[in-house]
């Protein structure tokens, strides 16, 4: 069984307490069909489990196939420094079938975060290394697609439906 | 599950299509380590298939100087086609005719189904396999486990 290599620190992106019980990670591309599907349940995953719940989403753009996912994983990362991670990150896969550069700089302006800055950070691929540690530490834990789920460490394998990420989540955590 | 060759043992030679009118030979590449990934079959209806994750990863490998051959019992202009669209850039090699015939030498393929088994070989500068897995054929392997064998071959 996989198993997350790289621990959840301070670094990550991080909804939820530290001292949840649960943790759930994300390994997931911007531009990919299938994560787009899987936003919606996670919020809804978070709803269910509550404060049990801590959520990290890491990066791991599949750039050959997705020709928007490094340039989005960036902007989310752009955002990140100025404290904007997740309004990034929803506005994009709320947005998802707009991906592209138009759609990154508009949401970063509706953020308050300058376009100009965005354009120049993505020219000089300023969060680069960040999104390819995401990426390389992914690989180690056997991250084989997208998305890859971890359930406390654990990597969850097959669907990722509302009632299959809660059943695994209970599982695993041996919650009542 | 088939039982694929262990590591310690030679890797059958073989021949095949690697384009419409290129062939490869395995023992062309001796001197450098080879992963052979065998899978069942181009076209798998997932974004970030094993393909995929593996065309991403390429400049891991090549620091340990290894290539990469993909093999399926697909046909070469099929691996053509699958290429172009996904953007690989590593050879695609065709078990077409005599249909699985390498798979077969190295215990990695499904007689039932018709196609190979995910069978993952690395195989040292000597011609020498040093690590093989077969996953579940529902489950991509990643690339963890190559990236791990690479990182053990003597220098």
């Amino acid at each position: 069984m996989a198993s997350l290599k790289v621990p959840v620190t301070s670094v990550d992106h991080i909804q939820g307490s530290a001292h949840a019980p649960i943790t759930l990670v994300e390994y997931g591309d911007y531009e990919c069909p299938h994560c787009g599907l899987a936003y919606p349940i996670i919020k809804r995953v978070q709803n269910h489990f509550g404060e049990r719940l801590r959520f990290v989403f890491r990066n791991f753009p599949l750039k050959e196939i997705h020709p928007n996912a490094e340039a989005a994983a960036e902007s989310a990362e752009f955002a990140a420094l100025n404290e904007r991670f997740w309004e990034m990150h929803d506005g994009i896969f709320e947005n998802q079938e707009a991906i592209g550069l138009p759609l990154l700089f508009e949401l970063a302006e509706n953020l308050g975060l300058p376009a100009p800055n965005l354009r120049a950070a993505l020219a000089s691929q300023e969060f680069g290394p960040r999104v390819r540690d995401d990426f390389r530490g992914g690989v180690r834990s056997g991250v084989n697609g997208t998305p890859t789920f971890f359930i406390n460490g654990q990597r969850h394998d097959g669907p990722f439906e509302l009632e299959d990420l809660v059943e695994a989540i209970e599982n695993i955590a041996r919650l009542p | 599950m088939s039982q694929i060759l262990n590591s310690g043992k030679p890797a059958p030679d073989f021949t095949l299509q690697v384009t419409p009118d290129q062939k490869l030979s395995l023992s062309e590449l001796r001197g450098r380590p080879v992963i052979l990934a065998f899978y069942p079959a181009d076209w798998s209806p997932v974004c970030g298939d094993q393909m995929a994750l593996y065309n991403e990863i390429l400049s891991e490998f090549q620091k340990h100087n290894a290539e990469l051959l993909g093999i399926s019992v697909d046909g070469p202009w099929c691996h053509a086609a699958f290429a172009k669209d996904r953007h690989l850039h590593f050879p695609l090699l065709a078990d077409f005719e005599p249909k699985g015939e390498v798979a077969k030498k190295y215990g990695a393929y499904r007689a039932g189904d018709g196609f190979c088994e995910r069978a993952l070989f690395v195989i040292d500068k000597k011609g020498m396999i040093s690590w093989s897995y077969c996953s579940p054929v529902g489950i991509n392997p990643g690339a963890e486990g190559i990236l791990q064998a690479l990182e053990e071959l003597p220098k």
